[in-house]
């Protein structure tokens, strides 16, 4: 693992609310899942109350991602400026576009910083930085 | 693929008729005012919003019982009632605050010219004070945690978690991107910084006055968020600016000359979140800053041909060089070129840019202190003064919902 984080300094966790808590009580199991219209079949982020595309408020599905995707953009920490101090500098965050189509960010975990590329096939994993939420991550495709 | 996707989306939609719009050249700004701009004013953000607004009130010929609005960013934590109170402006009719930090630096001067051109109020002062280098940081990870504490944003939740949590790093996303797919390599990008630091040696109110730098000190100096170096970044800044605005008629009897308002516009399209839109077709450009860029033009009948100097919001350098590309100055990932050598930008080049230093070198007051120059060079009094100036743009915060003005002499 690269990615690691300075004890004693707390981590933010992610803001849940009755849109979103669907996808974070799945990561807590460790399963992936992304929104979806099942009426227009578009998937979007981040979670809403209503389809963007066809406006339906009673259509909105969970269902299971490939988890699967390349690295469409990334930022570098390599030094303290603006790095999280919770976070072991360097570290990386990377834009990630799935195979759904729909993009987003995490730490990739085991990538050097230098070594990362846009491009780079990449596949969800979890980590568990505190007692209190699990987070999904990044790792090179298997 | 991208321009289609652009030119789709802003055709989608209806126009306001231009011959309807009530601001068009019969709004101006009359006064501009500021405080000296240091990194640590050791005043709290209500003074030095007082001395800004008494400035800009001296500088239009009035007196503060004439202001009847005051127009802020919701950002602003001087508290508005508080204020009113320590200027003792004896009867307010129009307040209104405008959201999306940065992004609304323009729209506070297009919300207090429709309460001008509609009757709402007489003289609408706009303002921003805050004490960002001593102060609360909100271009830190700290500050901001504090601020969303307030007012959390939810989709922030997928970013704080992972040391993702500064305006900066999330910028460097479109950032890198934007190199991606135009070829731009990293260590090509500093003139843009380097003309504006030139700027900023004429300016005596600017931050980096008295300390300019060569292409190998902005080489050398730290990665803060690769791909982003520290003199790609603004400066963190104690300060306020005020502007105030009024209608033509009354601009007339104005001590200074007036700034006409030709064109204002907001713009918050698709898919748009604070800086990070990373879910719409386009994350190596500023679809905001286009779409503004198209209003400004429609509404003016100018075109890119004809601004004599251009004061773009640049939190960031790249920030700056994509809305070059973004407003129709050169071609799409063209900006860095644009800016080779630095003579297009420079006050006798092709569009004097930024021209007190902008929010790199100047001053970084929200971009307050880009509206405040583009004045003084419609005045001639800038000083790095263009010359003959009769025609100004400016920009609001990119990457965000944004907005924009075209001033004219």
């Amino acid at each position: 693992m690269t990615l690691e984080y300075v004890p004693g300094i707390p981590i933010l966790g992610p803001y849940v609310d009755p849109d979103n808590a669907p996808f974070w009580e799945a990561v807590e199991r460790h399963e992936f899942v992304l929104q979806r219209c099942a009426d227009c079949k578009t998937y979007f982020q981040v979670p809403r109350p209503m389809c963007p595309h066809c406006r339906s408020m009673d259509s909105l599905e969970w269902v299971p991602s490939t988890g699967r995707g390349k690295i469409f953009s990334y930022v570098n920490f390599t030094t303290d400026r603006m790095a999280y101090p919770a976070m072991k500098i360097p570290y990386s965050v990377v834009l990630v576009e799935l195979e759904e189509g729909i993009r987003l960010t995490a730490n990739i975990v085991d990538v050097e910083p230098e070594d990362v590329f846009i491009g780079m096939p990449v596949e969800v994993t979890f980590n568990k930085p505190t007692d209190s939420f699990t987070l999904y991550q990044f790792k090179k495709a298997s | 693929m991208l321009d289609e996707y652009r030119t789709k989306s802003y055709q989608a939609h209806l126009r306001p008729a231009v011959d309807e719009n009530l601001i068009k050249d019969n709004v101006a700004i009359i006064g501009i005012g500021q405080t000296a701009f240091s990194r640590n004013s050791q005043r709290d953000e209500l003074d030095l919003a007082c001395e800004a607004i008494k400035n800009a009130v001296d500088d239009a010929g009035l007196s503060i019982s004439d202001i009847d609005g005051l127009e802020a960013l919701t950002l602003d934590r001087v508290s508005m009632p508080t204020l009113i109170g320590s200027l003792g402006i004896p009867n307010l009719r129009f307040t209104s605050e405008v959201s999306f930090g940065g992004g609304g630096a323009c729209a506070t001067v297009m919300h207090a010219a429709a309460a001008v051109a509609t009757g709402l109020a007489d003289y609408v002062v706009c303002y921003r004070s805050l004490n960002e280098a001593s102060g609360h940081r909100y271009g830190r990870g700290d500050g901001y945690a504090e601020y969303l504490s307030k007012a959390p944003t939810l989709h922030y939740g997928y970013y704080f978690p992972y040391g993702f949590l500064t305006p900066l790093a999330w910028a460097g996303m479109y950032a890198r991107r934007w190199m991606h797919e135009y070829g731009i390599k990293l260590d090509n990008t500093g003139w843009y910084s380097l003309v504006l630091r030139e700027y900023a040696q004429k300016n005596p109110n600017a931050i980096f006055y008295g300390k300019p730098m060569t292409y190998q000190d902005y080489l050398d100096a730290p990665m803060i968020v690769e791909p982003l170096r520290l003199f790609d970044c603004c400066v963190d800044t104690d300060g306020a600016v005020a502007l105030v605005v009024t209608t033509a008629d009354r601009a007339r009897d104005a001590k200074q000359s007036p700034a006409y308002i030709m064109a204002a516009a907001q713009s918050i399209p698709i898919e748009t979140e604070i800086q990070t839109s990373y879910n719409r077709p386009i994350v190596s450009g500023l679809p905001e800053t286009w779409y503004v860029g198209q209003e400004l033009y429609r509404i003016s009948g100018l075109g890119p041909g004809d601004i004599d100097v251009a004061e773009l919001y640049d939190p960031f350098s790249f920030g700056g060089i994509i809305q070059l590309e973004e407003l129709g100055f050169c071609g799409r990932g063209e900006g860095v070129d644009f800016c080779e050598g630095g003579d297009r930008i420079r006050v006798d080049g092709e569009l004097p840019l930024n021209t007190a230093g902008g929010l790199l070198s100047e001053a970084y007051i929200h971009g307050f202190n880009l509206i405040a120059e583009a004045v003084r060079q419609l005045r001639g009094t800038a000083t790095s003064q263009v010359a003959g100036a009769e025609t100004a743009l400016v920009t609001a915060g990119p990457g965000l919902p944004t907005s924009g003005l075209i001033l004219r002499k």
